[in-house]
């Protein structure tokens, strides 16, 4: 148990060591506490929501380069005619690969990174609801994006799709073990994903600071709430599917077998009724943040507040009723295809919403542009071109053609990239010196962007013309016969497609370089400000990086932009509006800090949850190869599982020194 | 508190947008001052809505199993009818026999229902009777599940015989797990009440033990009415 | 002693409150209310009573599922909230469910 004393001289700080809880090895469950404060172990086996969001962000950000490699290789083998990196087989699992990377092992792990860092912050708490299960989610998603990469040595990566269509996906057109590890590999994450979810949606729901209701809450939880909401109910239904793949696959079923009388829209209808919210759950956090960073970058509130959340909420919720645009060409038949046409447009009202208020934000306001703002701004041009490929996508005749070729990929490339890649850089940018107490270059930073703006659209506006020009999707290579006549042909576009590849990718290598250059050992880039960007948000009312127990004292919560308003007051009168300082956010900080909480008790570190995580993989691997293994896993699950359930998340009150009785203003944590 | 966030969070919403006429700022200070759900100042364990979140998390949970079960009923629907001649429901079933084993678990919602209220009355020896029978009651409904599909695969049908076999046994098979994981629970909760190793509210544990239960009872009772009652 | 930090006293107020529902006696009766009804079913699918047998199946199945939810699993006496989050997912599942297998034609005749 930490336990973090206040003398008033020094500041309470984790690095006096391990509390008075060699108790700590009070032998409940079968394994002594760990409590080591620095090095390796504490970062192996703590649940402090901060450094569990590093490591997501950390581990999203390899497998983001993991990606791109995979694209890479994508572009290079369709740069000219008759390409021959890679073989048609090969071809299946790059495509496969890189967008099942993408999705489950970029975008989402790297919003949790951003939803577990700062939903604590943002409403007041010291941590989320259950800590240890929020240790488990990462760690089951780290071995579970591990076990599916190996697939690559042991037999090939999957190669159906990353939506993985049945019968294709059964052992007959599939024979290697790829697809097996991709559902047993989706299965594993998608508990991490489940897990996290009911963490989060209980610790907004339950752990806001007093005097923060639900429209008093910083947007970005707002969005990140409801993608928690859409992970919870979504991620079952891909987990019937993977379950009934897996059991086709590895013992027999006849789910998809055509000649026993299946159905392959089965499968279609189970993974795009999850597969729809899915792209919400991969938009919206972005969206989340950048309605954070307009608004600092502005000097405005963000415009239409009570809007964006319920745009937002709308968003998810209507994200329910359109799946079946993704199965127009299916054969579902016209009722069905209208309905479902009728209902996509729909959605696009309430992202409109969002576009509109954004661009309000903006307006009038007095603008700076920082590479944060930058990646803001680009998310809006370019989410905006996508989303009007996409209402072309809605009307059901024109998808007809357009359904299978570059067009698509060059709408969803233009929402998933232009929108919640970009999303996610201006967070980096903006949040980093919260985060790890130094600013990145905005010299670099800006180079950065714009490379990553030449180089997104040179890749993938060319797409929507080669789409339209016939290009299918998923097809290993291009002759010149086929590549059309005159010079603007699909071999000029694929060229060119491919050059914006390698610009993007020297964008993304930027970012890296200012990674590295900020926070090298000899780096000359010194501590950030405490509110470098003059920020609005509660989460800005800490230390930069925050100390492990967030705020030195539980803050009280009286407005939206809590912490804008504790620096600014409107001295205008009647309905204008006039702001003087009369704090600067260093100030705010202090006063918090002196005004600190004499005890706080902090969750225990705990092997659980990596044990309990470690035994999944295993499990997975005696699906694949061996029985055995899949006893030896649960046997290790169940051990896991007891030992964390017998052993408490609280110390005992004689713990504390002084001991404490129930009235401190230490927030509860549950015991899981 | 208000007893409901939704409602507050929407009175809270159309204030805002009511107060906004020509001004975007300053509504938002007033807007949630009506009060909504802190249960502050008595020191002790700030929670927003004053709920207890391991019970929060458990209806979650519950919600996104609705999902799970919604998917593999919709699945099985769909299939019930793919299957030779001879080895479908209507030559299958045997009702009573059924009958008898929903029955069991139904007692076994009632005997889960005295032991949480058992729980919340500090009697901690009826509140492991009745633990310990709802595991039991629970262990014989497995059997007879177990009974049912030896019976079934001695009549020809395996779990790979027809899409109807399938999707019947990946049904029951994934309740039938969900069975015998709430039996593990119940008689680990036995363990841990008599060795006082629950950490938190022992009440509210036997209680979040008894949600999960009566869950596996209800989609049993959908399984029931629509796998076994209705005929081809 | 394990519970100090957990047993604040604030919360009992709304243990009270919460804990407030039917009797060990009710839950008999609700009980043997729940057994009538499966008897019934069960009946229902072997007397013919025509056009009725899947309506009157299907409603008695849902007045069993709610009443174990409403009543065993307490939702009618705890917060509110408890019961929407339940009935968003239980709402989503039959909503994509039917529609998707309307797509089969599975409720067509």
């Amino acid at each position: 148990m930490a336990i973090i004393e206040r003398p008033t001289e020094a500041p309470a700080t984790t690095n006096r060591g391990p509390a008075p809880a060699p108790k700590a090895s009070t032998n409940y469950g079968y394994l002594r506490r760990p409590v080591e404060t620095t090095g390796w172990r504490s970062w192996a086996f703590t649940v402090d929501h901060k450094k569990i969001g590093i490591m997501y962000g950390a581990v999203a950000m390899f497998f983001f380069i993991l990606g791109g490699l995979e694209a890479a290789l994508i572009r290079l083998q369709l740069a000219g005619p008759d390409g021959t990196i890679l073989s048609a087989d090969k071809y299946n699992q790059m495509f496969t690969m890189h967008a099942t990377t993408m999705v489950f092992l970029f975008v989402m792990p790297m919003a949790a990174a951003f939803a577990n860092y700062f939903i604590p912050l943002q409403i007041g708490a010291r941590d989320v609801a259950f800590p240890r299960l929020n240790a488990l989610s990462l760690w089951v998603f780290v071995f579970g994006g591990v076990f599916l990469n190996t697939s690559w040595f042991l037999g090939g990566g999957a190669d159906g799709g990353w939506f993985m269509y049945a019968p294709n996906s059964a052992v007959p057109f599939s024979p290697t073990n790829g697809v097996d590890f991709w559902g047993l590999g989706l299965q594993i994450t998608g508990i991490a994903s489940l897990v996290g979810a009911i963490n989060l949606i209980v610790t907004v729901l339950n752990m806001r600071a007093p005097g923060m209701s639900m429209m008093k809450m910083p947007i970005f939880t707002w969005m990140a709430f409801v993608v928690q909401m859409l992970l919870l109910f979504a991620i079952p239904v891909i987990t019937v599917a993977l379950f009934l793949l897996m059991f086709q696959r590895s013992f027999g079923a006849q789910f998809f077998s055509v000649e026993a009388g299946a159905d392959p829209l089965l499968w279609q209808h189970l993974f795009w009724i999850f597969g729809h919210p899915e792209v919400y759950i991969l938009v919206l956090p972005s969206f989340g943040i950048i309605s954070e960073v307009l608004p600092v970058f502005a000097k405005k509130p963000l415009f239409g507040y009570p809007f964006v959340v319920f745009s937002g909420a709308a968003i998810g919720f209507v994200g329910w009723g359109v799946w079946a645009h993704h199965m127009f060409a299916s054969g579902l038949g016209p009722v069905s295809v209208a309905v479902f046409s009728v209902a996509t447009m729909a959605i696009a009202v309430p992202t409109g919403v969002k576009i509109i208020n954004w661009t309000l934000t903006l307006w009038g306001g007095k603008l700076t542009f920082t590479t944060a703002m930058l990646f803001a701004i680009g998310l809006i041009v370019q989410f905006t071109i996508g989303g009007l490929s996409g209402v072309t996508h809605a009307v059901a005749p024109s998808d007809t053609q357009q359904t299978d070729t570059y067009y698509i990929v060059a709408h969803f490339h233009y929402v998933i990239f232009g929108g919640a890649v970009l999303g996610l850089f201006s967070g980096f940018y903006y949040w980093w010196p919260k985060v790890f107490g130094k600013l990145l270059s905005e010299p670099l930073g800006k180079w950065n962007f714009w490379l990553m703006i030449v180089g997104m659209n040179l890749t993938f506006g060319p797409m929507h013309i080669i789409g339209l020009q016939g290009q299918p999707r998923r097809m290993y290579r291009w002759t010149e016969f086929r590549a059309g006549e005159g010079f603007f042909n699909l071999g000029f576009w694929n060229l060119v497609a491919t050059i914006g590849t390698f610009i993007l990718g020297v964008g993304i290598l930027l970012f890296l370089v200012n990674i590295w250059i900020t926070h090298r050992p000899n780096s000359k880039t010194g501590p950030a400000p405490a509110d470098p960007w003059d920020a609005r948000s509660l989460e800005w009312i800490t230390s930069s990086p925050p100390k492990e127990y967030n705020f030195a004292r539980t803050p009280q919560v009286s407005e939206l932009d809590e912490f804008f308003h504790r620096k600014y007051v409107d001295v205008g009168e009647g309905d204008k509006h006039e702001y003087v300082q009369r704090m600067t956010g260093e100030e705010v900080i202090q006063f918090e800090e002196d005004n600190a909480d004499p005890n706080i008790h902090l969750p225990a570190p705990s092997y659980w949850p990596m044990v309990l995580a470690f035994a999944l993989p295993v499990m997975a691997y005696g699906v694949i190869y061996n029985t055995l293994l899949i006893v030896a896993g649960g046997a290790i699950a169940t051990m896991a599982m007891f030992g964390w359930a017998l052993e408490p998340a609280d110390a005992e009150a004689s713990d504390f020194d002084p001991p404490v009785e129930g009235d401190e203003t230490s927030k509860e944590l549950a015991n899981v | 508190m208000s007893d409901s966030l939704i409602t507050e969070t929407v009175k809270d919403a159309v204030q805002i947008v009511k107060d906004h006429s020509d001004d975007v700022h300053e509504h938002d200070v007033h807007a949630g001052d009506h009060h909504s759900g802190d249960h502050d100042d008595h020191g002790g364990h700030h929670s927003s809505l004053g709920l207890s979140n391991t019970k929060l998390a458990m209806w979650l949970f519950l919600g996104s199993e609705c999902l799970l079960f919604g998917g593999l009923i919709s699945t099985y629907m769909l299939y019930r009818n793919r299957h030779s001649e001879n080895l479908g429901p209507d030559q299958l079933w045997d009702i009573p026999f059924t009958s008898a084993t929903s029955f069991v678990l139904l007692t076994s919602s009632l005997t889960m229902v005295l032991a949480v209220s058992a729980a919340n009355r500090k009697d901690l020896r009826n509140t492991k009777i009745y633990l310990g029978v709802t595991a039991l009651l629970g262990a014989l409904f497995l059997a007879g599940q177990i009974y049912e599909f030896t019976v079934f695969y001695r009549e020809g049908l395996g779990f790979t015989t027809s899409l109807f076999s399938s999707s019947f046994f990946t049904l029951t098979g994934f309740h039938g797990v969900h069975v015998s994981i709430g039996i593990i629970m119940l008689v680990a909760m036995i363990g841990m009440l008599s060795k006082e190793k629950v950490s938190g509210d022992e009440a509210e544990a036997v209680e979040m033990v008894g949600l999960y239960w009566h869950f596996v009872d209800i989609v049993w009772i959908i399984i029931f009415t629509l796998v076994y009652l209705i005929p081809a | 002693m394990t519970d100090t930090i957990h047993t604040p006293s604030a919360h009992d107020q709304h243990d009270a409150k919460e804990h407030h529902g039917p009797s060990d006696m009710q839950f008999v009766t609700i009980f043997f209310i729940l057994a009538g009804i499966t008897a019934v079913e069960v009946a229902v699918s072997y007397i013919d009573i025509g056009p009725f047998f899947l309506p009157v199946l299907l409603g008695l199945m849902v007045v069993k599922f709610f009443t174990v939810v409403l009543y065993f699993m307490h939702i009618k006496f705890d917060h509110k909230l408890f019961g929407r989050l339940f009935y968003i997912g239980l709402g989503l599942a039959v909503f994509v469910y039917a529609a998707a297998l309307s797509t089969f034609q599975f409720f067509a005749g």
